[in-house]
């Protein structure tokens, strides 16, 4: 298996710019595809954590005062599957988004004060995650109501555009995948080539046929694993950097990312998993046609 | 031709042959073969013959009479159409792919082209075709050197094959033929390309391969040759044997 290896190697290097061309391919498919994975499993971890949530947003029609908003806080209390119900007034409301936009429009905000047009703010806690669907329902009949965040509805709006992003994805990658298996193919097939010589003078004297396949096959997977190896790097070193700026205190997210470590074992399971099986593929490809062993 | 190197190593083999009456055994044996290629080219119409281990047997012809066919069928380069062929106890038609290196390892092959790898050494020409058969890397070292000692070459072990002469570097590819101790040898016009002066030297080695016992079969146009060293003549005509003769003549005039 060393000679296979070395004389894989040895391939690689004699194909200089072929050999650059194919790695350079497989680098931009698993690109893409790693970048397109990161999202994918951040979008997952998203989904499962808004659903998990128990609370629901209720936001009452802007003309709705307090003291109107507290009846239908009453009202709401009664409902069948409802655990608690927290009030949010106006003011409540005004506080917050002071508090959240940043400092240079706090003063233009202190003199809007007087003419607080923010609506009142529901937070329903459900008695469990299978009441939540149908208690949504029943909130938006709720004539005072403006609009209800149950977070499905914010997770079936991201999911569906994410699954637009991923089915175009998709097809991107399948496109320059097969693209990065033909520049292999092509790539080992110039090495049977320029080597047909040393493989004619190995059928005569009895090598196995799978003795000579070896170092083509070898040669496929090393374009591989090097052309997952590139992107692979890049996106570990970005995902890291950026994870870490997220979850400090500068910028809150509404759900917590996946954690750098856990998604750099789940990119290189599919990186290198599918770098090496491009690469496998398209040695075999043009081993069978142009080998014939 | 330069000194006769010492037969240290090979010696072995005249014990066990001489256990064995010379011609007693079936080395090749074709039962009516025919061979028809793809473009419907009708090289072999029709081949019974048999060989003993130990012959030497010139295959003579005129060009495109089938010798380079009949040839092939022995190492299973070509597939016959029909009939049998028996080498060395492998029954060619029926041999499955991944049984053929085991054929191919007993058989050694010689072309009138050499075929050696051009940036290899003499050395290394004949160390590679032990080494992609899985021979232990000390048993290569040891044989490499004795075979090319054996064919007169041991002092130019680690030239290219570009600065030896073509009588030499057929020499390198005999040594390379013989280096797996194959029981056959089978040569396609092996002195094609050389001088007379060369070619008895390269007949000379063939005769001292042939001595140890190995059987040779031999594709040739050397008429000097064949009418000289006489041994068995076979020769094709329209892909049929037409002449099958112990010690024959070469028959043609070219």
């Amino acid at each position: 298996m060393a000679r296979h290896v070395r004389e894989g190697f040895k391939n690689l290097w004699r194909n200089g710019w072929m050999t650059f061309a194919s790695v350079s391919a497989v680098a931009i498919t698993l690109l893409i595809l790693g970048v397109f994975l990161t999202v994918a499993l951040n979008a997952q971890q998203m989904a499962n954590y808004v659903t998990r949530q128990l609370e629901i947003e209720v936001f009452l029609k802007p003309s709705i005062s307090d003291a109107q908003g507290e009846q239908v806080a009453q009202a709401v209390r009664q409902l069948p599957g409802v655990a608690s119900v927290q009030y949010f007034s106006k003011e409540d409301g005004f506080a917050q988004l002071r508090r959240d936009i940043s400092p240079q429009y706090r003063a233009l905000m202190d003199g809007l004060s007087a003419k607080n047009t923010l609506p009142v703010k529901l937070v329903v806690k459900a008695t469990s995650p299978d009441e939540l669907l149908p208690l949504g329902q029943e909130l938006r009949r709720l004539p005072s109501v403006y609009q209800v965040n149950d977070g499905r509805s914010v997770v079936d709006k991201l999911l569906h555009l994410f699954n637009v992003l991923r089915n175009l994805g998709l097809v991107f990658v399948v496109g320059l995948t097969v693209t990065a298996m033909f520049l292999i193919a092509n790539t080992i097939k110039i090495t049977i080539f320029s080597r047909r010589r040393e493989i004619e003078i190995m059928k005569l004297v009895g090598a196995t046929n799978w003795f000579i396949r070896w170092p083509f096959l070898m040669e496929g997977m090393m374009i591989g694993v090097l052309g997952a190896a590139l992107p692979y790097a890049l996106l570990v070193w970005g995902y890291a950097s950026i994870y870490q700026r997220m979850s400090g205190t500068f910028f809150i997210l509404p759900f917590p990312l996946v954690p750098a470590s856990d998604l750099a074992i789940r990119l290189a399971e599919v990186m290198f998993g599918l770098g090496i099986a491009i690469g496998v593929w398209g040695g075999a490809m043009s081993i069978r046609r142009f080998l014939r062993v | 031709m330069g000194v006769e190197p010492s037969e240290y190593g090979q010696v072995w083999r005249f014990f066990i042959l001489a256990l064995v009456p010379k011609g007693s055994l079936l080395m090749i044996e074709m039962q009516d073969v025919w061979k028809e290629y793809r473009n419907g080219t009708k090289a072999i119409n029709g081949i019974s013959v048999k060989i003993d281990q130990g012959e030497f047997v010139y295959v003579v012809g005129p060009s495109g009479a089938g010798k380079s066919t009949f040839i092939k069928l022995m190492y299973r380069e070509e597939r016959p159409t029909r009939g049998h062929i028996f080498v060395n106890g492998f029954n060619i038609g029926r041999l499955k792919d991944r049984k053929v290196p085991l054929l191919r390892r007993n058989i050694g092959v010689v072309f009138q082209d050499f075929k050696l790898l051009p940036k290899l050494t003499a050395y290394e020409n004949v160390a590679f075709a032990l080494e992609v058969i899985n021979t232990p890397r000390r048993v290569i070292r040891k044989r490499v050197m004795d075979v090319l000692d054996w064919v007169g070459l041991a002092d130019k072990a680690h030239m290219l094959p570009s600065q030896l002469s073509g009588g030499e570097q057929q020499r390198v590819a005999i040594a390379r033929a013989i280096a797996n101790n194959p029981s056959v040898i089978i040569a396609d016009e092996p002195t094609g390309n050389l001088d007379p002066d060369t070619s008895w030297g390269i007949m000379k080695l063939f005769q001292r391969i042939n001595d140890r016992g190995t059987t040779i079969v031999m594709a040739t146009h050397n008429k000097e040759i064949v009418n000289t060293m006489r041994k068995r003549v076979i020769a094709i005509e329209r892909g049929v044997i037409v002449r099958d003769e112990p010690k024959g003549l070469y028959g043609y005039e070219d």
